[in-house]
């Protein structure tokens, strides 16, 4: 009894999380069409006053005009280009620093290794943004790739305490020893056994860190220190809608809408992806 | 009969605490030992040092000669070829001495091709694929071919412990380190795998350290023991001579607990 009922909770959890996966996976999806869409085609020239100004969303715009007069949709669309750009750049930067680190800690002797976890925990203990504020603002000025390298350095430090605290647990195992004991380096021993083995909850932190820093784009991009005017960025278009919330809300909310389903669909794919990755939650063939 | 494995004055310490102290004994080849004590005796440690791998923190002193080399102090590089060649070891929890991402016989894979490598034969995929199912069929498990495509979650302790002893028996070691391997293992299981560790090791005329703190399972699997007491040896000798005329008070109070065990287990309905 107890074990049908386990094997039909397990399966409905399951059904839930491919569908989750499934949601996030179409949001996303869609998104990456639109930003690639974006590089060939756009309904309108981006920087064209191709309407009135500060339209409501009608046939021939759909999500409205700015106060410039330029399409909405089409600087959406653009936005969700950057984004994506920008959220896999800082992801990648921040992964190659983070694992890279993280693993020389998990190895390292004592003393290294509390001094990189010393020097991990007082970075983490800035918020990411203003982290990623202190390095656009020292940096030659701002652009969407100063934007990208800050964010990835930004995070990478959370990633390095991650790889670090799931190395050294596998490193704990047996089968490392085991491992060792037939002659394996160290260097086949991370290749073969530590970065399998950590890789299921890296990606999970790795997608969200993508949504965070599509998060942290857009309050860069807000507060001036991101991709400069002609980038039509969503945080830029959020911080231009400001001036004129009350009178044409669409403006803002159009923007909000696009960041908001962009990071939820990264949630959702990050929830499936651990099931993918990790084949003892696999479904049995 | 050359030892292959040499302890001498072995001392293990950590931030000033002794754990280990004055450890002698030697292992000649194709010989069963068993190393025998309570829990926190430093039966474990010792085995650690004698191949080199001891936890970040403790440090080894006196001599261990492993295969005519010394061990102590030595760097991890040399001792890496010497790992595997000489020596191989099974743990005493099944399900952490396999890696829970890789296929039973990707893992055995794993070892048979270090193993080819060093030896400098063919690693091509279908001499190693056959190198494997043979190994997990000398290991007694069923149907070799749909093990080496399981994850370890999917089979059995018992499975996965004879799993473990084929990624140790794929090496080809001259000596098989034994950490205590039955002991997260029912009974049934335990004969089994003490059965199949002795025709191994008989087989294959490798030598044996058995580690444990089951008497009757020592007994059974070893040709001689070394009792260890907080990390010290407090009796050595042929294994009937100790289980039968124990000279340690130690000792005695071991053989005798078991024994009473026993009697108690026969008394009971």
């Amino acid at each position: 009894m107890t074990d049908t009922s386990l094997i039909v909770a397990s399966s409905e959890g399951r059904t839930r999380r491919s569908w989750a996966f499934t949601a996030g996976a179409v949001i996303v999806g869609l998104h990456l069409i639109i930003g690639l869409l974006t590089l060939v085609w756009t309904p309108y020239d981006p920087a064209a006053m191709s309407g009135g100004r500060l339209e409501t969303p009608s046939f021939a715009h759909w999500a409205g005009t700015d106060r410039l007069g330029r399409d909405l949709f089409t600087l959406i669309m653009i936005g969700s280009r950057i984004a994506l750009v920008v959220g896999t750049g800082a992801v990648i930067i921040g992964a190659a620093i983070g694992i890279t680190i993280g693993l020389i800690a998990a190895f390292a002797s004592k003393t290294l290794d509390d001094v990189l976890a010393a020097g991990l925990d007082i970075l983490i203990a800035f918020p990411t943004l203003l982290l990623a504020m202190l390095i656009v603002a020292s940096s030659d000025g701002a652009s969407l790739w100063t934007a990208i390298v800050a964010i990835g350095i930004a995070n990478s430090a959370i990633v390095a305490r991650l790889t670090r605290i799931l190395a050294k647990r596998v490193l704990r195992m047996d089968y490392i020893t085991a491992s060792r004991i037939s002659g394996t380096s160290w260097l086949g021993v991370v290749a073969i056994h530590i970065l399998p083995n950590i890789w299921p909850t890296l990606l999970v932190n790795l997608a969200l860190q993508f949504g965070l820093a599509v998060i942290a784009e857009a309050s860069l991009s807000y507060l001036g220190l991101g991709a400069p005017p002609p980038n039509a960025s969503w945080g830029r278009l959020l911080q231009e809608a400001q001036g004129t919330v009350y009178t044409a809300p669409f403006g803002a909310i159009a923007p909000g809408i696009a960041l908001v389903l962009l990071v939820i669909g990264i949630n959702l794919l990050a929830d499936g992806l651990r099931d993918i990755a990790d084949p003892t939650r696999r479904r049995r063939r | 009969m050359s030892s292959l494995l040499s302890i001498e004055g072995l001392s293990i310490e950590a931030g000033g605490q002794t754990l280990v102290s004055d450890v002698s004994f030697s292992v000649a080849s194709g010989e069963r030992l068993g190393l025998i004590g309570e829990s926190g005796s430093g039966k474990s440690l010792t085995a650690l040092a004698a191949i080199g791998l001891l936890p970040e923190g403790l440090r080894a002193g006196g001599s261990v000669l492993l295969g005519g080399r010394q061990v102590v102090g030595a760097r991890d590089r040399d001792l890496v070829p010497l790992r595997g060649t000489t020596v191989a070891t099974v743990f005493q929890e099944p399900l952490t001495a396999l890696d829970p991402l890789m296929k039973i016989g990707r893992q055995v894979a794993e070892a048979v091709r270090r193993r080819t490598r060093r030896d400098g034969q063919p690693s091509d995929e279908r001499t190693v694929t056959r190198a494997v199912l043979d190994l997990l069929d000398q290991v007694a498990l069923p149907q070799p071919e749909r093990i080496a495509k399981s994850w370890p979650h999917e089979i059995s302790g018992g499975q996965r412990q004879r799993a473990a002893i084929a990624m140790a028996l794929a090496c080809r070691p001259e000596l098989l380190i034994a950490d205590e391997p039955t002991t997260a293992l029912d009974v049934t299981t335990q004969a089994e795998i003490l059965d199949l560790l002795g025709r191994l090791v008989r087989e294959r005329n490798m030598a044996l350290l058995f580690i444990s703190h089951d008497l009757p399972v020592v007994a059974n699997a070893v040709d001689r023991v070394v009792v260890l007491r907080h990390g010290r040896i407090v009796e050595q000798g042929p294994v009937g001579t100790v289980f039968q005329q124990p000279s340690h008070d130690y000792t005695q109070s071991l053989v005798a607990a078991a024994r009473s065990f026993d009697n108690a287990l026969e008394i009971a309905p």
